[in-house]
């Protein structure tokens, strides 16, 4: 072959080379799209499909428990923007992820602070900041349900016995908040401190140096060079913690216990989030399907609004260095 | 486009791996002839040694038991149905949502059709008339226990205040009326300082319409909450109750609940046949200390279920067999015998096999009397379609005047206004 080959000279590749050369072009143009394929065949099947029926859904009066579909046009997002339950699930929602959120970043940005500083087993450490952020969000919510029981709960004790007095957490409005944010916090500040560390390790010591010999203290360091230098990655933590602020459910429906009120997010609706609402009309009385699609709809809007006017605040720590 | 070939073919048996892993994962094969029942059920129903007893006779039928939370039970068979698959073989229907599901007969195998036709004396009436559809027609589930209404009591408490302890003169303090349990929540009341008499107002709320000849709709599955007088009375009397501190606000089926049964934090609990395994269970500290007294008002019942066949199920023939002998009178005393869940089968309220039974827990209180008693007399009541989430939603009013939210009067209102969209 090799023979043959050089006897036709360099200028003329054999048929056979032409075609070994074209599935090299070929292997080194498409194969990426090939390994990238799976996710985005599964995603246009579980995502986009859904994503668009669910708008199409939302169109129609339409029942799980009848065949009938009637065409409503806007219908139900207009029975949604009246309906002042939908109004008080965005307030609570919006209330529980500013308490859950802000505390939660703040002291994940400190924790991975203190994760920089010299210490003893500090994979120890690191690797416990993500512990909670493995327990499953229904053992983390059934766990602090009973920490915040009214007549057996371990807070109450505490605070009866520092002479504080009980409270019913599930009752009141802001103490439910309260309750479902630390749940919240609990799982995801380690979480936040590891990808917070990672940036944190990336920047460069000699910034640091710099700083020191300015005279800059510890805490100096840390909000005004190492926050500006990892700005990415707190408008990423800002935005993914805000999408799953926003969605919240398993933490309220459980803190509501098993009954009517698991669903309502309590007797007068003081935690029933955006996502309790949607599982009350999709998933109970009557499964209105359609209604819970506008619901679905409209979270998704409120969703890319608010990551929106976060990452327009969060943009501003590089303007203000 | 002959180059791209290659890559739609890779990429084309890539998928169909993905799908086929998936698809056998999904599937299990019957090659060795035994047939698997599924059941689905909300708690746990006492069938385990049942199961057993049924394999034995029928070695080629196995069973797999799915337990899920009650609320979660209903909704998932609800969304099973509607979407034509996922439902068990037979799955358990609790009597509050009964009727939602005898609306829609399509969705079920009806078990006239399988033999069921000559069952129908075993069953008390009502319970029988349960499972029927509007048309009478069709058949969709047999009974399995009803929750003929007794009051728990505790002794201990009982004793503290000064009331008396014996659970005959216990039931003769209320044997009249409500108003009657009323004033004796207002002597226990002030007799300890403020203790609180029963758990929760939406229970107490809910015995007292389950005791109406109508309840929360008519014949007709109008709403009727709002022109019925028994309902307003039953409200009135629970406010009271409620404005009088009586309540220890606590929410069935949570850990605060659970643990008043053993602490003790109230006095009172109205108890069907089926909540006195759960005291049992949640309460073992408790032994002795809790006691049977009769309900005030006469009969009613609370709870109790039906067995249904979701028409997707492949083995009807199979699952009816198993059903008709689950539901059979012996079985059903075996199963109270060892969960409490009372019979729904009259035949056996004359067997000494179940009327003389006690509970050595509650203080050797004849249960199988007391239960029968209360079985016997119930006089049974009309359930509309969405009856269970009707009477959350009146309990859910009670519960923000309990916690101090609203007053009654904004309670009543946002519950009317909640109910308009029942309709």
């Amino acid at each position: 072959m090799t023979i043959a080959a050089k006897a036709a000279g360099p200028a003329r590749p054999s048929p056979r080379e032409r075609r070994m050369h074209r599935r090299y072009r070929l292997d080194l143009h498409a194969s990426p799209y090939l390994y990238i394929a799976p996710f985005f065949v599964l995603f246009a099947v579980f995502g986009l499909f859904p994503l668009a029926f669910t708008a199409w859904v939302s169109t129609h009066e339409w029942s799980l428990l009848s065949d009938e579909h009637v065409f409503v046009g806007t219908g139900n997002y207009e029975a949604l923007l009246t309906d002042p339950y939908f109004w008080n699930a965005l307030g609570n929602t919006l209330s529980i992820l500013a308490l859950a959120t802000v505390p939660q970043l703040l002291a994940a940005l400190l924790l991975a602070h203190v994760l920089t500083l010299r210490m003893r087993a500090q994979t120890f450490w690191r690797m416990g900041m993500l512990l909670p952020n493995v327990a499953s969000v229904v053992a983390v919510a059934v766990i602090f349900s009973q920490l915040f029981g009214r007549d057996f709960g371990l807070v109450n004790w505490i605070l009866d016995s520092l002479g504080a007095g009980r409270i019913d957490w599930q009752a009141g409005t802001a103490s439910s908040h309260v309750a479902i944010a630390v749940m919240v916090a609990w799982k995801w500040t380690g979480y936040n401190a590891l990808i917070y560390l990672a940036a944190m390790q990336a920047v460069p010591r000699e910034v640091y140096e710099a700083a020191h010999l300015d005279g800059a203290s510890r805490i100096q360091q840390l909000f005004h060079v190492t926050v500006p230098m990892i700005r990415p990655t707190i408008v990423f933590t800002v935005i993914v913690s805000t999408i799953y602020g926003l969605q919240i459910f398993a933490e309220p429906q459980l803190f509501g216990g098993g009954g009517p009120n698991g669903v309502t997010g309590g007797a007068s609706r003081q935690f029933q989030t955006l996502t309790l609402y949607l599982y009350e009309h999709g998933f109970n009385r009557g499964f209105q399907f359609g209604y819970a699609s506008a619901v679905a709809w409209t979270m998704f809007a409120v969703i890319v609004l608010i990551a929106l006017l976060n990452y327009l605040f969060i943009r501003r720590i590089r303007s203000s260095s | 486009m002959k180059s791209k070939r290659p890559t739609r073919a890779a990429f084309a048996a890539v998928t169909a791996a993905a799908l086929v892993a998936a698809g056998t994962a999904a599937c299990s094969g019957e090659d060795d002839g035994t047939i698997t029942l599924t059941v689905g059920l909300f708690g746990d129903f006492g069938f385990g040694p049942l199961y057993e007893e049924y394999s034995e006779l029928h070695p080629e039928i196995e069973f797999e038991e799915r337990i899920a939370e009650f609320a979660d039970h209903h909704t998932n068979l609800t969304t099973h149905l509607a979407t034509g698959s996922g439902a068990a073989d037979i799955e358990a229907v609790e009597v509050g949502y009964i009727s939602q599901y005898t609306a829609q007969p399509d969705r079920f195998h009806n078990l006239l059709d399988l033999g069921a036709d000559e069952l129908e004396g075993q069953w008390l009436d009502w319970k029988w008339q349960q499972g029927l559809s509007a048309d009478g027609e069709s058949l969709i589930g047999l009974g399995t226990d009803v929750g003929g209404m007794a009051m728990c009591y505790r002794r201990d408490l009982f004793e503290a205040a000064g009331l008396p302890v014996e659970r005959d003169e216990v039931s003769a303090l209320w044997a009249d009326s409500w108003e009657d349990y009323v004033a004796v929540g207002h002597q226990y009341s002030e007799a300890t300082g403020g203790g609180y008499f029963f758990e929760s107002s939406g229970n107490m709320f809910r015995a007292m319409v389950e005791q109406a000849d109508e309840g929360v709709y008519d014949r007709e599955d109008q709403l009727i909450v709002e022109s019925n007088p028994a309902i307003g009375e039953a409200w009135d009397l629970t406010v009271e109750a409620i404005e009088a501190g009586m309540s220890n606000r606590l929410q069935a089926w949570t850990p605060e609940w659970n643990a008043g049964f053993n602490e003790g934090t109230f006095a009172t609990i109205i108890c069907p046949a089926w909540m006195t395994s759960y005291i049992e269970t949640n309460a073992p500290d408790a032994t002795g200390l809790w006691d049977i007294a009769t309900v005030p008002g006469g009969a009613g019942n609370m709870g109790g279920s039906h067995l249904v066949l979701p028409e997707q199920g492949e083995h009807a023939e199979e699952a009816y067999a198993f059903l008709e002998w689950l539901t059979a009178p012996e079985q059903q005393l075996k199963v109270f015998e060892s969960t409490g869940n009372f019979p729904s089968t009259p035949e056996l309220y004359e067997d000494p096999a179940l009327t003389g039974l006690a509970k050595a827990y509650f203080n050797d209180a004849p249960v199988g009397q007391i239960f029968t008693a209360a079985a016997t007399a119930v006089q049974p009541q009309y359930q509309g379609p969405l009856q269970g989430d009707v009477l959350a939603t009146i309990g859910q009013g009670l519960g923000r005047i309990e916690d101090g939210s609203q007053t009654p009067e904004e309670a009543w209102s946002q519950v009317v206004s909640d109910l308009e969209s029942f309709e």
